[in-house]
């Protein structure tokens, strides 16, 4: 069964097809993002104390030049359709696909450094906090010492050759400072020079410790959602403009038109996106 | 390299260009155009950072987020209209939009709303 306007408009919406259905595709997408927008508002405008500096001004500002580059040569692969230059649309998609993937790198580099962010809540009042370099573990029954790079919990168990063995943890050292009270922690951006030493903390000493992910607060459940439902759009849309850009490219050889308007709705997706990630940099990283 | 020389057999406009003359492609133009947009919102971004460094003696936090936002939002004019051809687009996908805006606009009223409905004492 042949699709019906595919290539030429319909009379009564002026538009092809599914140039109509990406919008009202988009339009659902404003609901969602909009959404949790709001319930940002909602939860922001009710906090006591709300984080400032947390994240990394630099790569943000990197992701938002990043995203907006490859909205532009999006639209430059579209153009190149609409003037028959398929060498050229190929070369401008593969800059799209190469751009989304320097976001997620940077993107999950961030997350990195937030998963491996631990803040500990000592014995005595304090606040060790800081990036974890290592965490000693010991065998109660041997004595024997194991380094782990990350922290796996208060005891693990390992089993090899049909013996198990249970490791429990002995010492944590991170890369970070003392503070006396959580809210030294919160506005980073007013604290200058934040020193930053190598603290070993026995086990004894610690009371609970915790990294910065979803869970640490309503901050970074947010941080989270948001940009994690993001991901997923930068992904999702990477994977159509990397079929277009490959297997899907065969069409361009039986029927051009409609190819193209292949790759302009597919665009269109694609700087919506961007037009997300411009409200989502300064909500999260400059306010 | 045969998806080229196919793409070079056929050099003509598509059918039906004529009828989007707002959607008329001349290649050289629409790198210009970009080039434009990009510098807009490196400006856009450049501003918004300078926003949120302004002291907080004389600027405090609600103005310093009304004036980024203010600027967001017209970097997303610039994203949608340019990029999105929303400045020529047809009646409707405004339509389309108006109606998306109306929405989305009264689900964030509904939020502010809700935010001055809580029964005495409440916590949150």
């Amino acid at each position: 069964m042949e699709i019906p306007y595919a290539v030429q408009p319909r009379p009564d919406t002026g538009v092809y097809n599914a140039k109509m259905g990406i919008w009202l595709f988009l339009a659902s997408e404003v609901m969602l993002f909009g959404g949790l927008f709001s319930g940002y508002v909602l939860l922001r405008v009710g906090a006591d104390q709300w984080p400032h500096g947390w994240l990394d001004v630099r790569l943000g500002t990197a992701n938002t030049i990043i995203l907006a580059l490859s909205a532009i040569t999006t639209l430059l692969a579209w153009a190149a359709c609409k003037v028959r230059e398929f060498g050229k649309f190929k070369f401008f998609h593969a800059c799209t696909l190469l751009l989304a993937l320097s976001f997620l790198c940077i993107k999950g580099y961030e997350y990195h450094d937030k998963w491996i962010h631990y803040e500990i809540k000592l014995a005595d009042g304090r606040i060790a906090d800081g990036h974890i370099e290592s965490a000693i573990y010991l065998n109660p029954a041997t004595k024997e010492p194991l380094e782990e790079r990350s922290f796996r919990g208060n005891a693990f168990s390992t089993v090899a050759g049909g013996t198990t063995n249970t490791y429990e943890l002995a010492s944590v050292t991170i890369e970070g400072r003392y503070v006396n009270d959580e809210k030294d922690l919160y506005d980073l951006r007013a604290q200058k020079n934040i020193p930053r030493d190598e603290i070993k903390i026995p086990r004894a000493q610690i009371k609970s410790m915790e990294n910065y992910g979803p869970w640490h607060n309503t901050y970074l459940a947010l941080y989270f959602t948001l940009t994690g439902l993001h991901a997923l759009h930068i992904l999702g849309g990477s994977i159509v403009i990397g079929y277009l850009w490959g297997p899907g490219r065969r069409l361009w050889k039986t029927n051009p038109e409609q190819f193209t308007n292949r790759v302009e709705v597919s665009g269109l997706f694609w700087h919506f996106v961007d037009l997300v990630w411009i409200f989502l940099y300064p909500v999260l990283y400059l306010t | 390299m045969s998806d080229l020389k196919t793409a070079k057999q056929h050099n003509t406009p598509f059918p039906g260009e004529s009828e989007l003359p707002g959607h008329t492609v001349d290649l050289k133009s629409y790198i210009r155009t970009c080039v434009y947009v990009f510098i807009a919102v490196v400006c856009a971004v450049s501003l918004m950072i300078w926003a949120s460094y302004l002291p907080q003696e004389h600027f405090n936090w609600p103005a310093k987020v009304g004036l980024i936002l203010a600027v967001a939002c017209c970097n997303a004019f610039v994203v949608a209209g340019f990029l999105m051809h929303l400045i020529s687009e047809r009646k409707m996908i405004y339509t389309v939009l108006a109606f998306t805006v109306f929405f989305a606009a009264a689900m964030m009223w509904l939020t502010l709303y809700a935010m001055q409905d809580f029964p005495a004492g409440t916590t949150h």
